[in-house]
């Protein structure tokens, strides 16, 4: 992992966000992988999208498990505590993280063999307790670090690049969400940061796990005829059913949409996402609707993307715990302690 | 049988799952509230109904705790297990069973004296349905069993009153029920027995508790906000413990929202994992567990150990290796607990020999996993976590402030030129920690892979080696912290007698009953990890010392040589670990026969 500080060099005319930040601020360490990787391309859109979602960067926590997609969490908001933690178990970390301090905003980074393979429970029990995170699947259908071998996500029939064809099933992460009951599920592909960065922001918002699995083409061990994760595959087999445009609480709703055409739906903290309708009459809050619609694109060999479902009333571990609002971690000890006289008269119960 | 008055030991078969643990409770307090020292061992099967299960009650005016395997009564109850339990009772002994069958003649024993009460026969009449019938079943044999050693009635309806409080109709069974096996045994044997209960005043200022119980009172009182955990047999009762203790005194007066949070985990890779997260953003966190999940935590203690991560571990050890027995004891974990990880790890360990040392520890490992910035564990067991123990009450001390180590304030940072995570700014080799989302400047990348002391990523070896080397000495420094040994030194001893945990009991009483015998020890009862110089002081001072434990490859003598360099000439072991508790007997046969060997 990269511990090159990147200069931190200020180009008078960089616009400033709310709080007075340039996107400069948001970023971290100089990248070390491969020149071209997706991995890249999604930190560029995470950068912007804490930059125009105004986010105090220290208030920040970044985690990670291990694997090329996992050492990104260096290379943005470098002001942020980073945690990379131990092969597929961030989701565990960052969810008693989050249990100490809820008010952190925490963003996981994975990969398909970190998330899908050796991680497959955490990511899925990570799900299920709703844990309020934004998790990034950056899924590249191959193990990087290790020079090649098959993921779990690599398609049936897709080839590795000695020509070998994958045999098995893929695990799909974004249809897996969707049964685990996940609360907000997307797809992107790092190619397309329009599409990115709302989700991302959306993505913040979301009271709750908010999954995406972004298609994330390797440069060096996947971007080859005859893969279905390669840049070339992705761009010619992506396609978009809905648009979400990301509105933050504070901002007045400028864009102006065809009537029928757009879908709104209000975020726990207030901000509203508007989903337009690409392609015919997608609802991104019917579960069944989202699996089916998924399933129907990947018969036709297509990759479906964009904000593909939200539960409108997701409610967190803390909500689901009814804990006290705020951090746990800090409550002064004498909230904590029942004391000396509490302890004598439970000690009649013990007679 | 001679008189045997607050002497003895009996012990009760029955079949799991049919409500004798009340009944067995009710004894247990019983005799408690009449101040007579008293401890319970609870044998119980890896199953929840049907197996057969046995409760055994040692009543000792001595205050004796350890277990003892001769029994003067048996309440044989179980069709099931007669025979092994006809051929517990010592000889002179009594046997109490279900006379509503006829006992086979092959059971009969010329040296027991056999007392048969008609159990089913009265319950049947006296109570109806199925399921009352059998629970009253087991209050009708405390009431003979209150008969034949002459419990004090009063005592027995003041509980019986308490406990059915609130429920007028089970409080009318269970009078019903105790009068039933009372009467019946007035009025057939010539109560009480021999061995029988004689008031004393030597309970007043005691306690009977398990050790999960306490050591759960523990982490409560030490603040602990986050507890993650997987079930396992016998750490179970921890966190319920744990729950039940939050419910009760951290819940907002009015809102009742929670000043805890309790996550059930998938698995114990993840409790473990939830606990670092949870340390890493501030919070006092733990789990609890028992060796198959310690082995499942290894790759976490390492990350916990290496990045330097406070983590409060609770080990109810069982049995092993692999599953092993689940519901039996061992002191199976002492060196995976103290070198767990690949790597070289080093972890500070805690061993509580009775329920009130896993309360004080249990506080005391959130204070030193936050002053050292590591994975500390609670080295506790079955028979210390699960078994009620009389212990002297616990006690709090409300000037306790919590000792959160070096974690820098906002203001620490604000006004510090430089934050570097791992660097040792005073020489104890501890460094300063920053949480995550109180100051910009504390931020740092946490990382299990290879770091300077800067807290940067690092593969040069110069770098690397320096912050493994400082991680020694931090940990080597935890010897002044951990509580220290428990030594007892006999005049004119020439043998050390040492041990950790739970066999303290044993250990203890083995000694009087030694020196009666004319053998003088010393002792010394290791009480953290790693050791200290009063540890390898003690050692050193006798040419033999006798290292009691309970498993099977002498860990705690292992231990001894590889943190203290002691020669293992001087090491002699003494072991039992078949899965009950440890007896004065295997203490005392162990040191006899290498005595006679050193002779």
């Amino acid at each position: 992992m990269s511990y090159i500080a990147k200069p931190k060099v200020h180009h008078p005319s960089l616009k400033a966000n709310a709080i007075g930040l340039t996107r400069r601020d948001y970023e971290g360490a100089i990248t070390t992988l491969c020149a071209g990787c997706g991995h890249d391309s999604i930190t560029a859109a995470i950068i912007h999208a804490f930059w125009e979602l105004s986010i105090p960067p220290h208030k920040v926590a970044k985690l990670s498990g291990i694997g090329c997609s996992s050492k990104t969490p260096a290379y943005f908001l470098r002001e942020a505590h980073g945690f990379n933690s131990v092969h597929g178990r961030m989701p565990a970390v960052a969810t008693g993280a989050n249990a100490a301090n809820q008010d952190l905003i925490m963003i996981g980074v994975s990969g398909d063999g970190d998330s899908l393979s050796i991680g497959l429970g955490q990511l899925c029990h990570a799900i299920r307790r709703n844990v309020n995170m934004l998790y990034v699947l950056e899924n590249n259908g191959v193990y990087g670090l290790t020079k090649g071998q098959f993921s779990a996500s690599a398609d049936k029939g897709s080839t590795a690049k000695k020509g070998e064809a994958n045999a098995m099933e893929p695990i799909d992460g974004a249809l897996m969400a969707l049964t685990l009951g996940a609360t907000f599920v997307a797809r992107s592909f790092s190619g397309d940061k329009a599409q990115l960065v709302p989700i991302i922001k959306a993505g913040l918002s979301h009271r709750g796990f908010a999954f995406i699995d972004v298609i994330s083409p390797c440069v060096t061990f996947n971007d080859h005829e005859g893969s279905t994760k390669s840049y070339a595959y992705t761009r010619e087999h992506a396609v978009e059913v809905v648009q979400a445009d990301f509105v933050p609480l504070r901002d007045p709703i400028e864009a102006e949409y065809a009537e029928g055409s757009v879908q709104s739906v209000t975020m726990h903290d207030g901000s509203i996402v508007n989903f337009r309708k690409v392609a015919g009459d997608y609802d991104p809050t019917n579960r069944d609707a989202a699996y089916t619609a998924i399933r129907d694109h990947q018969r036709r060999g297509e990759v479906m993307t964009g904000l593909l479902y939200v539960s409108p009333d997701s409610k967190d571990v803390h909500d689901q715990n009814e804990t006290v609002a705020g951090p746990l971690y800090n409550l002064p000890h004498e909230q904590l302690c029942p004391g000396n006289d509490a302890l004598q008269k439970l000690m009649a119960q013990f007679r | 049988m001679n008189s045997r008055v607050n002497d003895f030991a009996f012990k009760i078969a029955t079949a799991n799952g049919t409500g004798s643990a009340s009944a067995n409770g009710l004894i247990m307090q019983a005799i408690f509230r009449m101040g007579v020292p008293v401890t319970g061992k609870n044998v119980f099967p890896s199953n929840i109904q049907g197996l057969p299960t046995w409760y055994e009650i040692r009543v000792n005016k001595h205050g004796y705790t350890a277990r003892t395997p001769h029994f003067d009564l048996m309440l044989a109850l179980n069709a099931a297990t007669y025979a092994r339990d006809v051929a517990e009772v010592r000889p002179g002994g009594y046997l109490m069973f279900d006379s509503s069958w006829p006992l086979d003649e092959k059971l009969h024993r010329p040296d027991v004296t056999y007392l048969g009460v008609p159990l089913a026969e009265m319950c049947n009449a006296a109570f109806k349905g199925v399921r009352e019938r059998i629970l009253m079943k087991n209050i009708a044999y405390a009431g003979a069993l209150a008969a034949l050693i002459g419990m004090d009635t009063e005592v027995i309806a003041n509980l019986t009153r308490e406990k059915y409080a609130a429920k007028k109709s089970l409080l009318d069974s269970n009078e019903t029920a105790i009068a039933l096996g009372y009467d019946y045994a007035r009025a057939h044997f010539d109560c009480p027995l021999p061995i029988q209960l004689e008031k004393m005043d030597a309970t007043k200022d005691s306690i009977l508790i398990d050790g999960n119980t306490a050591a759960a009172l523990g982490a409560v009182y030490a603040g602990a906000t986050v507890g993650a955990w997987y079930p396992i047999t016998p750490a179970t009762s921890v966190m319920e413990a744990f729950k039940g203790f939050c419910m009760k005194y951290r819940r907002d007066p009015e809102t009742k929202q929670k000043k805890f949070a309790i996550l059930q985990a998938e698995d114990e890779l993840a409790a473990l994992g939830m606990v670092i997260g949870a340390s890493w953003a501030g919070a006092r966190a733990f789990t609890p567990t028992s060796g198959p999940g310690i082995s499942l935590m290894n790759e976490f203690i390492g990350l916990a150990y290496y990045a330097e991560i406070p983590a409060v571990i609770v080990d109810v050890q069982r049995t092993g290796p692999s599953t092993g027995m689940p519901t039996r004891t061992q002191q199976g974990d002492l060196m995976l607990c103290a070198y767990a990880s690949h790597g070289d790890t080093r972890h500070i360990c805690l061993y509580p020999a009775d329920p009130r040392e896993a309360f004080e520890f249990a506080a005391k490992a959130f204070d030193i996993a936050e002053r050292f910035q590591t994975p500390t564990f609670l080295v506790s067991d079955l028979d210390i976590g699960m078994n009620d123990w009389m212990v002297p009450r616990l006690k709090w001390d409300d000037s306790y402030k919590p000792d959160r180590g070096k974690v820098l304030s906002a203001e620490d940072l604000d006004s510090a030129k430089n934050f570097w995570r791992y660097y040792d700014h005073d020489g104890d080799g501890i460094p300063q920690r920053s949480l995550p989302g109180v100051h910009p400047k504390g931020a740092f990348f946490t990382r299990g892979s290879g770091h300077n002391k800067y807290g940067a990523y690092t593969e040069d070896a110069t770098e690397y080696q320096e912050v493994l080397d400082r991680l020694d000495r931090k940990i080597q420094g935890a010897t002044k912290a951990v509580p220290q040994p428990l030594i007892k030194q006999i005049a004119g001893a020439a043998v050390g007698l040492v041990t950790v945990g739970g066999c303290h009991a044993a250990c203890v009483e083995a000694m009087d009953l030694l020196a009666l015998d004319g053998i003088k020890v010393n002792y010394m009862r290791v009480r953290g990890f790693p050791f200290g110089d009063e540890v390898r002081q003690f050692l050193e001072q006798h040419e033999v010392n006798f290292i009691v434990e309970q498993n099977r490859d002498a860990q705690l003598r292992s231990l001894l040589m590889l943190d203290l360099g002691v020669n293992i000439e001087k090491l002699e072991s003494v072991r039992y670990y078949a899965g009950f508790p440890m007896s004065a007997h295997h203490v005392i046969n162990g040191v006899k026969a290498k005595l006679e060997k050193v002779a």
